[in-house]
């Protein structure tokens, strides 16, 4: 179909092309900064050199973090924290998922535990009573403290349950008439047909466990423990946000080394760059479940 | 029989999570008895002296409280109105790219910010507005004097609720979009033959057709009214802006863990919790009457 566009059409469209393309500048602008400045040299960026392109490209900030032992320690508390958090949580999510993917008539007691759920993750008990609790069961200072209080994510168990309830029900009827159990059931029938929810799930947890911070610092004691988060808040932007209310703020700023702290900012979102594109394949699905519903 | 064996299984299959959601879930709700008490961590929950309500009465006589509370709904309320309109205008204007591959590179792009933590964002942005940051550098190409955007109390609200949405406005356009998606194409055509320009189904077919969904966001919104981001704020305020940025939760945090005063701080946070609680019940109540929503 061949149209003729009006002018107010077309100039309409200029602008918005215009206006997208400036958000989405904006959005990206501040991250290529930093990794901008953590190629430069120091004395480039305290002079205030950097804005586009790293000013006197040079590596020496990555060759000071791969010799700094404790942001070397914390990268691979991190690492270890995602791991043992995400497959905890994979399968408890679809060991719970399963059976409250079931009628109540089916599963007498379902309603009662999904209430449950639901209160448990509505109810807030508050910082306090969390860490008086995990500090009586002597676990502040252990990796456990970081993984087993987010074992249990109700809301991505709600959208498992979803989800398996949206799948056929001839499907599991039929691997019951060949006398099949509900542990068959769950790993040969449910498990291969929940590859984008789990997928989801799965990603959702990884990038939770990589992001915490807060209890990173308030559960160790001791910073060889903490997750590499953790040490960056303590390191980086503690450090930033004290300086702002010291007498000397303008001569310490200038003194910080903004380079350094730009390479470890860099690598510490480095992780979740690289699961990004299978994230995006994989969230837009998940959100709008969890949100809209017919 | 058969039955039987079933949800014998199902209740096995139940019970690591709900053992693990006892000890971390449920144990610490019965914390909060703390509140009731003089806590002293040395005699544990058992043994501390039970106070009634003094931790609540001292809660209401302290002028911090005030302030906290008024800082927390303000800031919160203000970034929940910002993160309703912002990705309402962007999926709108997205909505009218017919370039896919622009528009795919324009969603990857802002949907990236979402997924990076608090510390890595305050990390780059306290650089950013610091006092030789780069927006002070751009402020003097203009011939203005540098501004202490991180101390002052004028400035770092308005930071803080602009950097929350320049971090989720992205993925919040999402449920729009998929809103979007799902109204009649044959509205437009029907509108086009009939001589509507594209202001005009803007306003009588795309508007209407996403209000549900603009109603159900605002309703959810509500439990969130005293939720104000500890993780940015924590990762970004500092002394000197406490008088206007100050919330709830950093507050507990401080009086809590760093003044070690359990009681006051499990009080505070006890309110915050059932108040939340109560909100979103009322919340979710009118969103399932009128919007038909149901989480499970």
């Amino acid at each position: 179909m061949v149209r003729t566009r009006s002018f107010g059409s077309i100039s309409a469209d200029v602008c918005i092309y215009f206006l997208l393309g400036l958000v989405t500048l904006s959005t990206l602008y501040p991250l290529w900064y930093t990794v901008a400045v953590s190629f430069s040299d120091s004395s480039a960026v305290a002079g205030g050199f950097v804005t586009w392109w790293p000013v006197d490209f040079n590596l020496a900030a990555y060759h000071e973090i791969v010799s700094d032992h404790k942001f070397y320690k914390a990268f691979l508390v991190s690492i270890e924290r995602v791991l043992l958090g995400t497959t905890i949580s994979f399968v408890i999510t679809l060991l719970m998922a399963y059976p409250l993917s079931k009628e109540n008539s089916l599963f007498p007691g379902r309603n009662i535990i999904m209430w449950f759920l639901v209160v448990i993750m509505l109810f807030n008990s508050g910082l306090i009573p969390w860490y008086m609790t995990i500090k009586s069961y002597g676990m502040l200072d252990s990796i456990w403290a970081l993984v087993l209080p987010y074992a249990v994510p109700v809301f991505n168990i709600i959208l498992v349950i979803n989800y398996f309830r949206g799948l056929p029900k001839e499907l599991e009827e039929a691997g019951l008439v060949d006398g099949a159990g509900p542990w068959y059931l769950l790993l040969n029938i449910y498990l291969p047909l929940s590859v984008p929810v789990m997928a989801t799930v799965t990603l959702f947890s990884i990038v939770f466990h990589w992001n915490a911070f807060f209890d990173g610092l308030i559960l160790m004691n001791r910073p060889e423990h903490y997750p590499l988060q953790s040490y960056v808040q303590q390191l980086v932007v503690n450090i930033n946000t004290t300086d702002i209310s010291s007498e000397g703020l303008k001569s310490l700023s200038l003194l910080s080394n903004k380079t350094l702290n730009a390479a470890k900012i860099v690598v510490t979102m480095l992780p979740v760059l690289v699961i990004y594109p299978f994230l995006q394949r994989y969230f837009v699905h998940g959100i709008t479940l969890g949100a809209v519903k017919e | 029989m058969k039955n039987r064996t079933f949800i014998l299984n199902y209740y096995l299959m139940l019970i690591p999570g709900l053992v693990l959601l006892i000890l971390f879930s449920v144990v610490p709700m019965l914390g909060v008895a703390i509140a009731f008490q003089d806590f002293n961590s040395g005699l544990g929950l058992w043994r501390s002296e039970w106070v009634g309500l003094d931790n609540f009465n001292y809660m209401f006589q302290l002028s911090d409280s005030r302030v906290i509370f008024i800082n927390t709904i303000s800031l919160a309320v203000m970034k929940i109105i910002a993160n309703l309109i912002v990705p309402l205008v962007f999926a709108l204007l997205l909505n009218e790219v017919r370039k896919k591959a622009f528009k795919r590179f324009v969603q990857t792009v802002v949907y990236l910010p979402h997924f990076l933590s608090w510390v890595i964002l305050a990390g780059i942005l306290t650089d950013m507005f610091s006092y030789h940051g780069l927006v002070n550098q751009l402020f003097g190409a203009f011939g203005f004097e540098p501004v202490l955007f991180l101390a002052s109390n004028t400035w770092f609200p308005a930071i803080l609720v602009s950097s929350d949405v320049w971090k989720e406005f992205g993925f919040n356009t999402i449920i729009y979009l998929a809103a979007l998606t799902g109204i009649n194409s044959s509205l437009y055509e029907a509108a086009a033959i009939d001589g509507a320009g594209r202001g005009e189904q803007l306003w009588h077919i795309t508007l209407p057709g996403i209000r549900p969904t603009i109603v159900l966001l605002a309703t959810l919104s509500l439990g969130n009214v005293l939720n104000a981001g500890f993780d940015q704020i924590y990762n970004m305020y500092n002394p000197l802006v406490y008088s206007s940025s100050d919330i709830i939760d950093t507050y507990v945090y401080r009086v809590g863990l760093l003044d070690v005063q359990y009681g006051l701080a499990t009080a505070v946070g006890l309110l915050k919790s059932i108040v939340s609680l109560i909100l979103i019940g009322i919340s979710y109540t009118l969103a399932s009457k009128f919007a038909n929503y149901r989480i499970f």
